[in-house]
């Protein structure tokens, strides 16, 4: 029995928030009186940080502290609509609704504010730690609490706001394909490194090596927790995942966790992640959804990790050691390349 | 058929309730006695979200018949958390971002929790084995790995 | 290996690279705040769709087919209806419009599937009668007691066998198992220069047959949904959905409710990966919270998720490049099979996401694509994670490993001489702006320690994009091969009469980013009004206009369409009516 070790790459890039439906998100952003804020939403939390990411664009938009802000999604009598999160839409269609709303309930409290300090609203900012100040001027400042509060309680302003992100349908050419299917991609790069052996045909990602543009990493954890659980499963789909193992009969099909396989805890290889960030011009703040594209580079770069160890194609996926033996056979045994 | 009633404890306190025909002990925690905290992943035993501890050795409370568990004590995530004190896991999957749809770290912890219980510095295989019956589909597990072993080695609670 | 961990070395930040494009001072965009449901994730509390308790609940399970493909004789349910603790068994004649297809909402695609099938299944496991009961054990036994007399009919499982002449018909609306796009081809086409002239003048040609296997989603929460009559004649509906307002429109459509009888909480899912959009289990628990005043739960078991629950279909791909000794690909053809499965779910729309990725991430003059969306009798199939994507970048970068063997070329530096860079023409042609593949190419062969040329190593998206390579090809090869008679031209986006081409700018685009986003680019031509096709119903207040041809007539809704979905293109003002 021999070990070979072989590297493979692959690069890709991936259609950020998919249009051709013209399908629209919106979002409401409204105020306590005491400036604490409420997003109100449609859009679903599978796990991606949904809540999380329109939290923290909110918060950045109207200007307070993050512990100002809740998001609730999704319930359909509060939350307005959206379609749903999937096609790589959340972040980005979502992620411009919220500044929208948040912008509109943000002008609210400014105006609110300037009738407190008796100046302009366009010259306050905001500090992002709960405060509202004259520009250059930071001693007349007023609190987005006490804001909140006169314009609920003196002056009868709503301080609310509403968001609708639309990029309007695109057609498609039945002759030649021309289209806009997005208005972004992001983009990744990947290098693994696989032990094969030849004598069981078992194939091991040993290590990965990768590089993914996000546009703008809008919280690095999330991001991480993406790209980390994406290429994960990128790896699955290499060589674990199919619902017909084996067989052509969809007799032997699996039905549970024992005959659908995954890597366990046992079954990762390191990852490690260099992330850039070239921001989009019409994401928010320049974010692209890094959910669905990180598993994408890995499936290649496997099968072509497993020729450059032993010198076996494999065009059908998943990588099984059948496969792999089969391989091995029709070449009179493995033909290490080693040419990455 | 009648039902059957059961007393045990479940996190420290006695409970009773009475349990259905065949009723397993992941329905009638969730359906009986209101603890949601184990999940429905298979039913089958092969994804450990339905995690529990009887008697302090975690079972898969899915395959586990609600009736046997008469005079036992019941763990489930529900009681990690010390008063309104979290335990350090729960912090630590908090801060590594060990959680993402959270569907399974309910099980995780409880299956991590009673790791740490019986060996309080474990290595990462030793982390790995522990925690192998629980699948995880969102996070690739290395953050989940992370998260006990930075309480294994920081040990703020025995 | 042993020593890593989630933190520090294992990821890094390339702050270095576009850092003139982003300003890096914001408040809280950047920083790596913990979850907000982080909290009721550790703690259990999270309330997931089946956290929702209610005294009385019933639980629903269906009756399924064993067989691939078989018509219905009769369904006789009087022995389930006698079972223990059954309090109502439903088929197809219960449900007030009995054929939907999930991209109605975005007006794409003919009805074609049932909730609950009356007449032929085309599938194993098609749901056929669904049985709610006190208990789920007395359900699960109940819908074993379902008796339903099958004629059972040839099958097909293989998309290339399912096109051949003589296949069985999987589906009656679509002729010869494949989808019709825009009522005129029987696949979505991509043409772009002239790929046969540039295969011929190649210096190598490269060819190869790519299959991705069909995959199951596998969140840890099944799917499922909770409904319960609401006070004043609403329902609630507690649901996984990962697309709430395609659930709650589906659920008005096929129940022929109005939205605003219908509630739906969700938002906190137990992972989804394109699996819970199908929008199956709201109607039927709502229709079964309706029929018998009681919550109702249905759900998938473990085995039901796997093989009933739309897998990532399966997709063959065939891929010919013309490359150059120097390695720059001249032409790239495609020819794509998307496996839907018996029904059309989401599979047409991937389709047309994954012919405007073509030809990938690299700037290649002649490129050509037929992508078929073909019915087989396999489980239907419906989103994952990258749909679209996944499965043609598999084939294009497992191929772009044998073009880098063919012409003796280290594999990254093919990517990155191929790349696309700012202002470079697209197959789809729209120019390339954002571009990113050649930096992370290099970071990644920095990294790994693989040795590439000075001038790729120095390469940038930025630069040496557009001006000749902003051009359209001076002439495109088009053909009407695959063309379908008898649609009306529908199904979604069509294409306006007058074409012109667009007229690229030689300069790549400015590539400031904007804090906020600027109005969105509308599409250059106006969409213009898809018309009606037997398989829709006429909207409120209107009539049906001719139909273009021979599809049949799938059964009309019981009620008049007062209420029900709304389909975005006539909101929109897309439809003219």
């Amino acid at each position: 029995m021999t070990l070979h070790k072989g590297r493979g790459f692959a690069a890709i890039n991936y259609p950020i928030g998919m249009n051709l439906g013209g399908d629209p998100s919106q979002a409401l952003v409204h105020s306590n009186p005491d400036g604490k804020f409420t997003v109100a939403l449609s859009a679903i939390d599978l796990g991606q940080g949904m809540k999380s990411v329109t939290r923290q664009i909110a918060a950045e938009t109207l200007g307070v502290p993050i512990a100002d802000v809740y998001v609730d999604t999704a319930d359909s009598d509060t939350g307005p609509h959206d379609m749903g999160s999937f096609a790589s839409r959340g972040t980005h269609r979502m992620g411009n609704a919220v500044i929208r709303a948040s912008e509109e309930a943000r002008q609210v409290m400014l105006e609110a504010a300037a009738e407190e300090l008796e100046v302009d609203a366009g010259d306050l900012v905001t500090d992002g730690q709960g405060n509202i100040h004259v520009r250059g001027a930071p001693s007349r400042t007023i609190t987005t609490m006490a804001a909140s509060q006169a314009a609920q309680f003196k002056q009868g302003r709503t301080i609310a706001g509403r968001g609708i992100f639309l990029v309007p349908l695109s057609d498609v050419d039945p002759e030649t394909g021309e289209m806009s299917p997005v208005t972004t991609f992001a983009h990744a790069a990947m290098l693994v490194t696989v032990e094969v052996d030849d004598e069981t045909g078992e194939v091991a990602v040993t290590d990965m090596q990768s590089a993914y543009e996000v546009g703008r990493a809008l919280n690095p954890k999330l991001v991480e927790q993406q790209l980390r659980g994406g290429a994960w499963m990128g790896m699955s789909h290499a060589a674990w995942e199919t619902t017909e193992p084996h067989y052509p009969a969809r007799d032997h099909r699996p039905e549970d966790f024992n005959t659908y396989l995954m890597p366990g805890p046992g079954d990762i290889a390191p990852h490690h992640i260099s992330i850039l960030e070239r921001p989009a011009e019409d994401g928010p703040y320049g974010g692209k959804g890094p959910g669905e594209m990180c598993a994408n580079p890995v499936l290649p770069a496997v099968v072509n990790a497993v020729y450059d160890a032993v010198g076996v194609r494999i065009d059908e996926l998943p990588v099984t050691p059948e496969k792999v033996l089969r391989g091995l056979q029709a070449n009179g045994g493995a033909k290490p390349r080693q040419a990455l | 058929m009648a039902k059957t009633p059961v007393n045990f404890t479940l996190n420290g306190s006695p409970r009773s309730a009475f349990a259905g025909p065949g009723q397993n002990l992941l329905d009638f925690l969730r359906r009986e006695v209101g603890d949601l905290t184990p999940k429905f992943g298979c039913g089958q035993g092969t994804c450990g979200a339905c995690t529990v501890t009887i008697d302090g050795a975690t079972h898969l409370s899915c395959l586990v018949l609600a009736e046997s568990v008469e005079g036992r004590a019941i763990g489930t995530a529900a009681g990690l958390p010390d008063g309104a004190t979290l335990d350090p896991l729960q912090e630590a999957f908090m801060d590594h971002f060990a959680a993402q749809c959270g569907y399974c770290t309910p099980g995780m912890l409880v299956s991590a929790r009673a790791l740490l219980d019986a060996n309080p510095r474990p290595s990462r295989d030793e982390v790995i084995e522990a925690i192998s019956g629980n699948l995880c589909r969102c996070t690739g597990y290395e953050p989940i790995i992370a998260a006990i072993l930075a309480v294994a080695e920081g040990r703020a609670r025995a | 290996m042993r020593d890593m961990t989630a933190d520090g070395p294992m990821v890094e930040f390339r702050k270095d690279l576009f850092a003139d494009e982003r300003d890096d001072n914001l408040n809280e965009i950047g920083k790596p705040t913990r979850r907000q449901d982080a909290p009721g994730h550790v703690t259990g509390r999270s309330p997931f769709f089946d956290d929702h308790l209610f005294d009385g609940l019933l639980h629903l399970r269906c009756a399924r087919s064993p067989h691939h493909h078989a018509r219905i004789r009769r369904i006789d349910t009087s022995a389930a209806e006698r079972m223990p603790g059954v309090v109502r068994v439903l088929t197809g004649r219960d449900v007030p419009v009995n054929l939907n297809t999930l991209l109605s909402l975005l007006d794409f695609g003919l009805d074609d599937e049932p909730l609950l099938s009356e007449s032929k299944v085309a599938y194993m496991g098609e749901p056929v009668a669904a049985v709610i009961a006190e208990t789920e054990a007395e359900a699960r036994a109940a819908a074993a007691a379902v008796q339903v007399e099958w004629e059972v009919l040839p099958h097909v499982l293989d998309v290339e066998e399912a096109i051949k002449p003589g296949a069985p018909a999987v589906l009656d609306i679509y002729p010869n198992n494949k989808f019709v796009y825009h009522g005129k081809y029987d696949h979505q086409k991509l043409r772009y220069g002239d790929v046969d002239q540039a295969l011929a003048q190649a210096d190598h040609v490269v060819e190869g047959r790519y299959q991705m296997s069909p995959i199951e989603q596998a969140p840890m929460e099944t799917c499922g949904a909770i409904a319960a009559p609401e006070q004043n004649d609403r329902y609630v509906c507690y649901t996984s959905t990962q697309a709430l307002f395609f659930s709650l429109g589906t659920a008005a459509k096929v129940l022929s409710l109005p939205s605003s009888r219908l509630h739906f909480v969700g938002g906190t899912v137990g992972g989804g990966f394109g699996g819970k959009v199908d929008s199956i289990h709201e109607p039927l628990a709502i229709l079964g919270a309706m029929l018998t005043g009681r919550p109702v739960k249905y759900a998938w078991d473990r085995a039901e998720e796997m093989q009933v629950g739309a897998p990532r279909g399966a997709e063959r791909w065939y891929v010919t490049d013309g490359v150059m000794n120097d390695g720059r690909i001249v032409a790239r053809k495609f020819t794509g099979y998307f496996d839907s499965g018996a029904y059309t779910r989401l599979s047409s729309y991937a389709i047309i996401k994954g012919v405007g990725h073509l030809p990938g991430p690299y700037t290649i003059p002649n490129v050509y694509a037929d992508v078929y969306c073909v019915y087989t009798n396999r489980s239907p199939a419906t989103a994952m994670r990258g749909f679209g994507i996944t499965g043609v970048d598999f084939a294009i970068e497992a191929h772009m490993d044998k073009v880098a063997e063919t012409v003796g070329m280290n594999p990254i530096e093919l990517r990155i001489l191929n790349a696309y860079r700012d202002g470079d023409m697209k197959a789809h042609r729209r120019l390339a702006k954002n571009c990113a593949l050649i930096e992370c190419a290099q970071v990644v062969a920095e990294k790994a320690g693989v040795t590439i040329a000075p001038e790729l190593k120095s390469a940038a998206s930025a630069r040496d994009g557009g001006g000749p390579r902003a051009a359209l090809p001076a002439q495109t090869a088009t053909d009407t091969e695959g063309r379908v008679e008898g649609f009306a031209a529908t199904s979604y986006a069509n294409k306006s009469a007058t074409s012109d081409a667009p007229q690229p700018p030689h300069a790549p685009p400015p590539a400031t980013p904007a804090r906020h986003p600027p109005p969105a680019t509308p599409a250059r031509h106006p969409p213009q009004a898809p018309a009606m096709t037997s398989g829709q119903r006429p909207p409120e207040g209107g009539s049906m206009p001719p139909s273009g041809g021979p599809p049949p007539a799938p059964q009309p809704p019981k009620k008049p369409a007062r209420s029900g979905a709304m389909r975005f293109s006539s909101l929109s003002g897309f439809r003219r009516r």
